[in-house]
């Protein structure tokens, strides 16, 4: 997903910068456990702080607390959906804002998800399993196109 | 090999043996990653011959997401002794894996494994719902993490295990035939030792009595709804995994798994 930052997508927690011995820690959080991708996100971010001059980089991969899609900013949703990617629906943290509500859905949770192609707002689930683990599969009964939307955290 | 990791880790794994696990919380990583592994793999399996395309995909993703959590499980079984996840998973012998047996059984058909998913997967639900208040800090952050994925996998097999037992004669028969095969080895799934004891009092492990009483409502519950009954505990309950005491199925699962690992030490690309 070259389009979207791994900020805006809300995988990267604390940075701990030594501005004297040139090092930085960075705190990283996969979507899912078993994320292809959080691999390749560890090497280009620790590629990436190398390059701009980073003498030192130390990437720790926290499970706690856990990424959820509410971690994914309004400018990552809007990325997403240009994409054609339905972003979660609901309110983004704002930055820097930890302490901030979270939403918390008891039961089923309503399946609103909004068309990014047509914009409609009712869409029908295929599969809870999509392209990528952090995706499910819909579709949308106007535009009568298929799409992958962004997965609630159960 | 010209890559320098690959030579490095070569010469290190090459013929080594690898050591049993040291502290009783590895051990009890390691059972749990072992679970997780072999049931990742036997999903795998599917790949290519599942019923359709959204069947593929959601077995696919459901063993990934098992995958992840093997990883986790037994880089942190290796801990104390230096061991990572590639030498646990692809260096031990049947003798030395460590899961429950009804992971290591051969796939059957898709109600077979839909059965096995369902009772799995809601075992492993209640299991990481009480690790998120594990006394051990990296256990507890684990599953405070894949609890919110195993929710997924317990729904996706519920649905298809109603949509079977409840669907036609012949998918009716087959997922009872599937609950029939199955159900004796859950036991082994709740079956407590030494070890669990001493890490539950410890408020480390999970109590396996409050599972299998929580597991028992939910499967019962799907099971009702499903038309098909649950099965009477026999006196048959298989078990042994947790021991070393494996089926011929799990020799011929690791043959197959670790046989680019063991003609390749330590390949990486």
């Amino acid at each position: 997903m070259p389009y979207i930052t791994l900020g805006d997508l809300g995988v990267v927690g604390a940075v701990r910068v030594d501005e004297d011995a040139r090092s930085v820690h960075v705190e990283l959080t996969p979507t899912y456990l078993g994320c292809p991708a959080t691999e390749v996100i560890q090497q280009d971010v620790k590629a990436a702080l190398l390059d701009a001059g980073w003498r030192s980089v130390a990437i720790e991969m926290r499970f706690d607390p856990p990424w959820t899609p509410e971690r994914i900013t309004q400018q990552g949703r809007a990325k997403l959906a240009a994409e054609g990617i339905a972003p979660p629906t609901g309110h983004a943290r704002s930055k820097g804002a930890e302490s901030a509500p979270v939403f918390v859905t008891l039961g089923r949770p309503p399946a609103e998800v909004r068309c990014p192609h047509c914009g409609a707002a009712q869409t029908d689930l295929l599969s809870a399993f999509g392209p990528a683990p952090c995706q499910e599969l819909r579709r949308c009964p106007s535009c009568r196109e298929p799409f992958p939307a962004i997965k609630r955290t159960r | 090999m010209t890559d320098t990791r690959a030579t490095e880790m070569g010469a290190a794994e090459a013929g080594a043996i690898v050591r049993p696990v040291e502290k009783p919380v590895e051990e009890y990583a390691l059972r749990l990653g072992d679970d997780a592994l072999l049931l990742s793999h036997r999903l795998s399996e599917w790949l290519t011959r599942a019923p359709d395309l959204e069947e593929e995909v959601a077995l696919a993703n459901i063993a990934l997401d098992l995958l992840g959590q093997a990883r986790y499980l037994l880089s942190l079984a290796g801990q104390s002794t230096a061991q990572n996840e590639d030498v646990l998973a692809f260096r031990r012998s049947d003798r030395e894996y460590r899961n429950a047996l009804i992971v290591e059984l051969a796939n059957g058909d898709f109600a077979h494994t839909i059965v096995r998913l369902l009772f799995f997967s809601t075992y492993q639900r209640a299991l990481y719902r009480s690790l998120a208040h594990s006394a051990d800090a990296n256990l507890a952050a684990f599953a405070g993490k894949a609890l919110s994925e195993v929710a997924y996998h317990v729904e996706y097999a519920a649905g298809w295990v109603v949509r079977l037992g409840d669907g036609t004669e012949e998918s009716h028969d087959r997922a009872a035939a599937a609950v029939a095969e199955l159900w004796p080895y859950t036991a082994e799934l709740f079956a407590a030792d030494d070890l669990v004891n001493a890490l539950a009092t410890e408020g480390i492990a999970a109590d396996p009595a409050v599972l299998h009483a929580e597991w028992s409502e939910q499967i019962e519950a799907v099971l009702a709804q499903a038309t098909l009954g649950v099965e009477p505990t026999g006196v048959w309950r298989p078990g042994g995994g947790r021991s070393g005491l494996h089926t011929e199925a799990l020799s011929y699962l690791l043959a197959e798994m670790q046989s680019v690992h063991r003609a390749h030490p330590g390949a990486a690309w």
